[in-house]
């Protein structure tokens, strides 16, 4: 799923202070699960956002909540215009796709993202998201034994650890692990280490098709400027 | 086969070679540089010049080699994949080539994270690895796109390997990576232990190429600790870091002088491998001390 942040309060309130009434926007997929975008935290940021414009005794934002299942998903969207009306902006709590996909809807509202979006990730345990994939489009998770080094190299190198690792962790944290090492490792479990003696190319880096889009099953193709 | 540079033609030759390695400024006042270049260029076989070592910004190692080679010198060009697209590290290497700078040591490139510039876009488009074969490319005609080369370049390619390194499996394979890759010459990590030097020659020398143990030159029990903790890939043991604290205040370079001449000259007692890269780490100037005090004949070409 998606991980992301709420921003810190107080950017959120320079990014509203122009418009009176901002409709906060939460997204019932990823940014719920993630604790950072959904209905709690929409009721959260309303309630903090009320309690710092009484505490600065400037009352001149209204605020209105609501949320929606998923904001990428143009189903889900059509219920926007109607909860807009009489709106200034929209502060989104979806990810970056759902503030774009606000925004496409709604061309003539300013939308405002409410998140950092963070990662791809997998919840850890409560509370702890861990980024795993960096969607690079070229899955080589079969060579690395399930281990994504593009993701948890902070180099992303191919061709085996570099010589900063010590202790089995990174040279430029050493809170985390070497992607490296616990490759090795699972690859020696699986008896597959015919995979790290492999010669590994250049990466593609071609930017051209993007944005990317992806038509049913059939392959990804260039983007086109429709939105 | 006719030697690509007269580094190579020293490795060949049998001789015990010595390099070193200067780290150029941060800034432009190049003054210093040109002093150790002058008193180390006869002094040693070969000059590496670091590439933004530990990933501080600094004067380019290609402009400090093109010094090296003005001032009579025989240089190594670091060259790291940290800042560096392909594109850019191809174009390097052919002006490198027309300059006269053949001996290159294929980096992967410490962190970005580890530097002073923590918030650079870290590049790694290539690894040391991948390099290696781009120089391979270079040298038969064309460029990583397979596009023809108006003139090509012929380089002596080499890497570093980490004969101590706490997991040294992984390490070897990829050893052997850079073997398959053209790495002609290896400067090793800093070795503190003799034992793991001799383990990994065994291993190397089924190898044909040419091995130069890394020699770090401590300046105080402090500097050893400090190392051990934030510099990628170093592990001081722990009777070296004792040994350097036991000297009186002040003392500790030349503790660290005489650590590192008593390394040399063990390795070229013991023949363990074709040479020793020193690294004074900011103490350029104490290199001939070292290198007198290893009694070593080094004798200029």
């Amino acid at each position: 799923m998606i991980v992301a942040e709420q921003k810190p309060l107080e950017e959120i309130m320079r990014m509203i202070a122009p418009y009176e009434n901002v409709l906060i926007l939460g997204c019932g997929t990823c940014m719920t699960v993630c604790n950072a975008g959904g209905e709690r935290e929409v009721s959260f940021l309303h309630n903090a956002l009320r309690l710092a414009q009484a505490k600065s005794e400037d009352m001149t934002h209204s605020f209105t909540e609501s949320t929606l299942k998923r904001q990428c998903d143009p189903e889900f969207l059509e219920q926007l215009p109607e909860r807009t009306n009489d709106v200034d902006a929209v502060l989104s709590l979806g990810c970056g796709i759902g503030v774009q996909a606000v925004a496409e809807r709604l061309t003539d509202l300013p939308v405002l993202p409410g998140v950092n979006t963070s990662f791809m990730g997998m919840t850890k345990e409560t509370g702890i998201w861990d980024e795993r994939c960096a969607a690079c489009g070229e899955c080589r998770l079969d060579d690395t034994a399930g281990i994504c080094p593009i993701t948890r190299c902070t180099k992303g190198i191919l061709n085996g650890p570099c010589a900063g690792t010590k202790n089995g962790k990174c040279e430029a944290n050493k809170e985390m692990d070497c992607a490296w090492v616990l490759i090795y490792k699972r690859l020696e479990r699986l008896q597959q280490l015919e995979k790290i003696r492999r010669y590994y190319p250049l990466r593609n880096f071609r930017t051209i098709p993007r944005p990317k889009r992806i038509t049913s099953n059939t392959g990804i193709e260039a983007g086109t400027s429709d939105g | 086969m006719m030697a690509n540079s007269l580094f190579e033609e020293k490795l060949n030759s049998g001789e015990f070679v010595i390099t070193t390695e200067i780290g150029p400024p941060k800034g432009a006042d190049i003054s210093e540089m040109v002093q150790h270049i002058d008193l180390l260029k006869d002094k040693v076989d070969a000059i590496n010049v670091t590439d933004h070592q530990s990933s501080v910004m600094r004067f380019p190692s290609l402009g400090g080699c093109l010094l090296v080679k003005e001032r009579g010198g025989e240089p190594i060009l670091q060259v790291t994949c940290r800042d560096r697209n392909r594109l850019a590290l191809q174009a390097d290497l052919l002006f490198a080539y027309s300059r006269g700078v053949v001996n290159v040591l294929c980096l992967t490139g410490d962190s970005v994270d580890v530097g002073d510039h923590k918030e650079a876009k870290p590049v790694f488009d290539a690894d040391s690895i991948q390099l290696l074969r781009i120089i391979k490319t270079l040298e038969s005609g064309t460029d990583t796109a397979g596009n023809e080369l108006k003139g090509v370049p012929k380089f002596y390619a080499g890497a570093s390997v980490h004969p101590e390194a706490d997991f040294i499996e992984p390490q070897l394979i990829k050893f052997d990576k850079k073997v398959s890759a053209g790495a002609q010459f290896f400067q090793t990590q800093g070795i503190f232990d003799l034992a793991s030097l001799r383990r990994f020659m065994q291993y190397a020398s089924q190898f044909d190429v040419k091995i130069l143990a890394g020699i770090i030159v401590l300046s105080s029990a402090g500097a050893a600790r400090y190392m051990n903790r934030n510099v990628p890939g170093i592990i001081i043991s722990q009777d070296i870091v004792d040994e350097l604290a036991d000297v009186e205040k002040g003392k500790g370079l030349q503790k660290g002088i005489e650590i590192a001449a008593r390394f040399i000259k063990s390795i070229k007692e013991e023949n363990l491998c074709h040479g020793v890269h020193i690294m004074a780490v900011g103490n350029e100037g104490i290199v001939p001390e070292i290198i007198e005090a290893a009694n070593i004949i080094s004798v200029p070409s």
